[in-house]
């Protein structure tokens, strides 16, 4: 499921497509970005709820033959400024894993453990997290080959960082033990 | 892992040595690839990853340490003899492919079966039949500098199975090929030797090639530093 903050827009972005149910919104939403981790309906009705409230979306015209719960929610202008913004707005790169990583290697040397161990265990956690992504590619969609990629270049660009740090360890314990 | 048979290993390297002039390359490198599976050896360059991977296939010789194949030493045959392993039981894809220019893609193709005695005729349909099966139809007559990287990596990688190797020993077999292409092309690899039950040592600096393979050792300073093997 993506980050909090990106539910509520990427519901305003898929009601940009055309108006849709909450169902519908719910169902496409699970499709594209879901990835086996469903958004709850409790979820879609509140963030919706929260989206009128804040003058993004509207309630339009309930369909002939429809019941009330049938409600089509309409993008406002507002909605689709906030969507157009975001889009247009790059996200904030956020090395969190590197600094995990980082922290683990200066306090390994710091207390004379083995870190190059330590690097080689996460290396291999790294290389078995991208042969369940290429598997992923080899049986998913094209969704989903879009998504393991995603995640392999950044494994990927990991573990060159992982494979650098072992061969600066000598160097970086002097600088860690001085 | 392609249910690789019980038994001894297909390939195997035992504490390897092996020195360019004053310059020490291997410094007593250990692996073994099961019968089946798919082993990417990676590490930095000038590591002695392509060294390790022409010991394991019989063109270099190591100054010390063991080779085997099939439960069989290696290293202690004669020349004519790696030759005739290379020829008759191992397959090869390099990084440029080093198709023959003066060749068609399916002479090229054909080239491991004819040098093995295989009458032309016969070769050249065996050859065609990998065509299809690599999406490279049309192509037969084409020479390699009419080929793009990745057609003519798809040539040189049906020319490294065409005669049923029982392994594919491949140096770095996408390097000179974009992210889309070398993806087509490592699916191609693996799909083809698991469907053959090919061993495949697979030498490659990418994380990215190496998720391809069942299992990777790391070599460092002319030494396997880091081995797993898969659970599952």
């Amino acid at each position: 499921m993506l980050p909090g903050m990106s539910v509520p827009l990427t519901l305003l972005g898929l009601l940009e497509r055309q108006p849709s149910h909450g169902y519908d919104l719910k169902r496409d939403y699970d499709t594209y970005f879901g990835r086996g981790r469903p958004l709850p309906f409790g979820q879609v009705y509140s963030t919706l709820g929260r989206l009128a409230r804040d003058g993004k979306v509207v309630i339009g015209e309930v369909g002939p033959g429809e019941g009330p719960d049938r409600k089509p929610y309409v993008i406002t202008e507002r909605g689709a400024t906030e969507v157009e913004t975001w889009l247009a707005d790059p996200v904030e790169p956020e090395p969190h894993l590197q600094t995990v990583l980082f922290t683990k290697v200066v306090l390994a040397l710091m207390l004379d453990r083995n870190a190059e161990a330590y690097l080689d265990s996460q290396r291999q956690a790294h290389m078995r997290r991208m042969r369940e992504l290429t598997e992923l590619k080899r049986t998913g969609d094209l969704m989903d080959t879009l998504l393991a990629d995603h995640g392999l270049f950044h494994l990927e660009s990991d573990l060159r960082w992982i494979e650098l740090t072992v061969a600066r360890l000598d160097a970086l314990a002097k600088a860690v033990r001085t | 892992m392609n249910n690789p048979a019980a038994g001894a290993a297909a390939v195997e390297a035992r504490d390897v040595v092996l020195s360019f002039g004053e310059t020490p390359a291997l410094r007593g490198a250990t692996l073994t690839a099961g019968p089946g599976e798919i082993l990417a050896i990676m590490g930095p360059s000038g590591s002695g990853k392509s060294t390790l991977l022409h010991c394991l296939a019989g063109i270099l010789v190591p100054a010390s340490g063991e080779i085997l194949f099939d439960g069989r030493r290696v290293d202690t045959m004669s020349e004519t003899g790696r030759s005739t392993l290379r020829r008759e039981r191992f397959g090869f894809v390099f990084q440029f492919g080093q198709l023959v220019p003066e060749l068609t893609a399916e002479e090229n193709v054909a080239l491991p079966l004819l040098l093995g005695g295989t009458r032309r005729a016969a070769a050249l349909a065996k050859a065609r039949d990998w065509f299809g099966r690599l999406g490279l139809d049309g192509l037969a007559q084409r020479r390699s500098g009419e080929l793009s990287g990745g057609q003519a990596q798809r040539v040189a990688l049906a020319r490294g199975l065409v005669a049923g190797p029982e392994v594919l020993f491949a140096d770095e077999p996408t390097g000179s090929l974009d992210s889309l292409t070398g993806e087509q092309v490592m699916n191609l690899l693996v799909g083809a030797a698991r469907e053959q039950g090919t061993t495949v040592i697979l030498v490659t600096h990418e994380p990215r090639v190496a998720a391809y393979a069942d299992r990777e050792v790391i070599v460092r300073d002319g030494r396997v530093s880091a081995y797993e093997r898969v659970t599952s």
